[in-house]
């Protein structure tokens, strides 16, 4: 069909185009100013209200938090805990997953309504809170990790996808011999690879980005993740009287800021593109009653 | 093919085909499905712990909870943590800054997310179309923690960017910051940065299935451009708006406690505190255990309340509910 294109369409279409290219711009301005900011020097982010580009260019802000013994801490502490977690997940999703594929499993409907329920009402953040600690958590990475081994939706997606596989493969392999756990490991998840990264990148960005679990569990600053140290940084002057931060500490010039800003924001930044290619489709399977 | 398997399978072994039989003998059904069991097992030992298990630590908001008592030994006190939270000044308090950040949020960002993705769908430009919504979607895959570092050196008394700007036009010296009277903008602008964009995926996927015999006949008949958006294509997604309605309106007491804690200091906290953060605080840092599970409790029951009230409603009016 060719849409027959009014003077008064032409104008609104060109309005249109400025305006939503405006909006994809301002929706970059911060991430640009903080990366150019961090590559600056203390002045002339005091003294440029706002810049892209740095006049003198430094990599001080960078050698700075790279020679702090805290920084690097919680950035290799958050990487492990991103790498294991996210196996973790995964590994808990599947296996509990993959039975619940099985219509004729007994148990199954009790257990997928409890699963459902599960997903509509929570004990909360106190009830949770006292769990882990009556657990002996409190301090531990494993209270970032285990309280949110499975995502009751990931965890009905991934049981959907392994009962959509066609039963043949399964049945030809049970004739060969094969356990339930070697078609498992051997058949699904080499075919459902894509699917798994795709979770697999939405685990990691969940646990990189969590700033609430640390805050409730992790009381001992040694063991910070980046997000906390990043709001330690970012928020100390600001922020006198929440009871959350270290009352010596004292806020370090803006460069550094924007070096850590840019340390946590990068991560994402480079794996943004393999999850945009998942993601709006992994919403729509998710919109699916299950 | 699947039924011959079972069958040989179930000669070899002599026994009956248990997939068969629903009403067979459960050891039967257990030792065949044993692998099935024991792959289970860590998810269920999951849910029972972590999910079921803070359900029944619930129970302390009905009790006066002590931490050497533990949740079964500690007294029960009936109804007295929520009289006493209803009885509190802060009630009211709370309750007002969490709506107004609702309705904020409902009034401003809802319709905002609508308006955007119906100017991307009337791109042609597939080129365009493509690049806007790879850039407005970044910053939901972005930690509140990052959004409120944002915030803090945009906003940075003397030096932020935004605080010179702003407070040149308006002639004004604001510390956007701390000053109670601008920390709902501040959160209404956090939350249409970081989420305005990933809400439109969910009505350009309604969009796409607009019929275009539609649009074509309108043309013949002399629509414009508006008319055709308002009378063919919001009819269309009606349903989706409603759906995304309801769900926001579930939504409505839970005001994201990361994003409100980040953005809480000591000089705003009279309009800053919401129940998602006064739980935190009265129960994580005061100790007030059994208080704070009773103030998490009424929000959750509310919402519940608020997500069966407005399907009632949407079905009320004839239109289609979530459920």
């Amino acid at each position: 069909m060719k849409i027959h294109n009014t003077r008064g369409g032409r104008v609104f279409d060109a309005v249109n185009y400025v305006f939503l290219a405006l909006i994809g711009i301002i929706t970059l301005l911060p991430f640009v100013y903080v990366f150019a900011g961090s590559f600056a020097t203390e002045a002339e982010i005091t003294r440029r209200a706002f810049f892209v580009w740095p006049e003198q260019f430094t990599l001080g802000s960078y050698e700075y938090i790279f020679a702090t013994p805290a920084f690097t801490r919680a950035l290799v502490t958050t990487i492990l805990v991103t790498a294991v977690g996210t196996l973790v997940q995964l590994a808990f999703t599947v296996t509990m997953a993959y039975p619940l594929a099985k219509k004729s499993l007994r148990g199954r409907n009790v257990i997928l309504s409890l699963v459902v329920f599960a997903m509509v009402f929570s004990g909360g953040m106190i009830p949770t809170f006292l769990l882990v600690k009556d657990l002996g958590l409190l301090n531990s990475y494993w209270a970032l990790i285990l309280p949110a081994a499975i995502n009751p939706f990931s965890l009905i997606i991934i049981k959907n996808f392994f009962q959509e596989l066609p039963a043949e493969l399964e049945e030809s392999a049970k004739m060969d011999g094969a356990t339930e756990i070697g078609i498992l490991w051997r058949i699904l998840l080499p075919l459902s690879k894509p699917v798994l990264a795709t979770f697999a990148l939405f685990y990691a960005v969940g646990i990189w980005n969590d700033f609430m679990s640390p805050l409730l569990y992790l009381s001992d600053n040694s063991k910070w993740t980046l997000q906390m140290y990043l709001r330690q940084v970012t928020a100390a002057s600001d922020l006198l009287g929440t009871g959350n931060v270290d009352p010596n500490y004292i806020p370090p010039e803006q460069g550094i800021k924007f070096a850590v800003i840019v340390v946590a924001t990068l991560p994402i930044l480079i794996f943004y593109p393999f999850l945009q290619k998942h993601f709006a489709k992994g919403m729509l399977i998710g919109s699916v009653k299950g | 093919m699947a039924a011959p398997v079972v069958e040989a399978e179930a000669r070899a072994a002599n026994r009956p085909p248990v997939r068969e039989r629903k009403n067979g003998r459960f050891s039967v059904h257990f030792a065949h499905y044993k692998w099935l069991y024991l792959l289970l097992l860590p998810g269920v030992v999951y849910f029972a712990v972590f999910r079921y298990g803070p359900m029944y630590g619930v129970s302390i908001a009905f009790k006066d909870y002590v931490p050497f008592l533990g949740v079964n030994g500690s007294p029960w006190v009936g109804v007295q943590n929520f009289t006493d939270f209803f009885a509190n000044p802060d009630f009211p308090r709370l309750l007002g800054n969490t709506l107004i950040l609702a309705f904020l949020n409902l009034g401003i960002a809802f319709p905002l997310t609508i308006v955007l993705a119906l100017l991307l769908n009337e791109v042609r430009l597939s080129v365009l179309k493509r690049t806007v919504q790879t850039l407005v979607y970044i910053p939901h895959f972005l930690s509140w923690t990052i959004v409120a570092s944002l915030s803090f050196l945009l906003f940075a008394l003397d030096i932020g960017p935004l605080f010179q700007f702003l407070n040149n036009v308006m002639g004004t010296n604001i510390d956007f910051l701390s000053d109670p009277a601008w920390f709902r903008p501040l959160i209404v602008l956090q939350d249409i940065w970081k989420n305005t964009g990933w809400g439109t995926i969910i009505f350009l996927a309604a969009l796409a299935t607009v019929d275009q015999d539609q649009y074509e006949a309108a043309i013949i008949d002399g629509a414009g451009r508006f008319r055709r958006v308002w009378h063919i294509t919001l009819p269309a997604i009606r349903s989706t708006i409603i759906v995304m309605l309801i769900l926001a309106i579930g939504q409505m007491l839970n005001t994201g406690f990361e994003q409100i804690y980040l953005m809480t200091n000591a000089l705003n906290r009279e309009v800053a505190d919401v129940f998602d953060t006064y739980v935190y605080f009265v129960g994580i840092t005061q100790g007030a255990y059994s208080y704070s599970t009773a103030v998490g409790l009424f929000k959750s029951l509310v919402g519940i309340v608020l997500i069966f009230g407005t399907n009632w409603l949407a079905k009320r009016f004839n239109q289609s509910g979530l459920f």
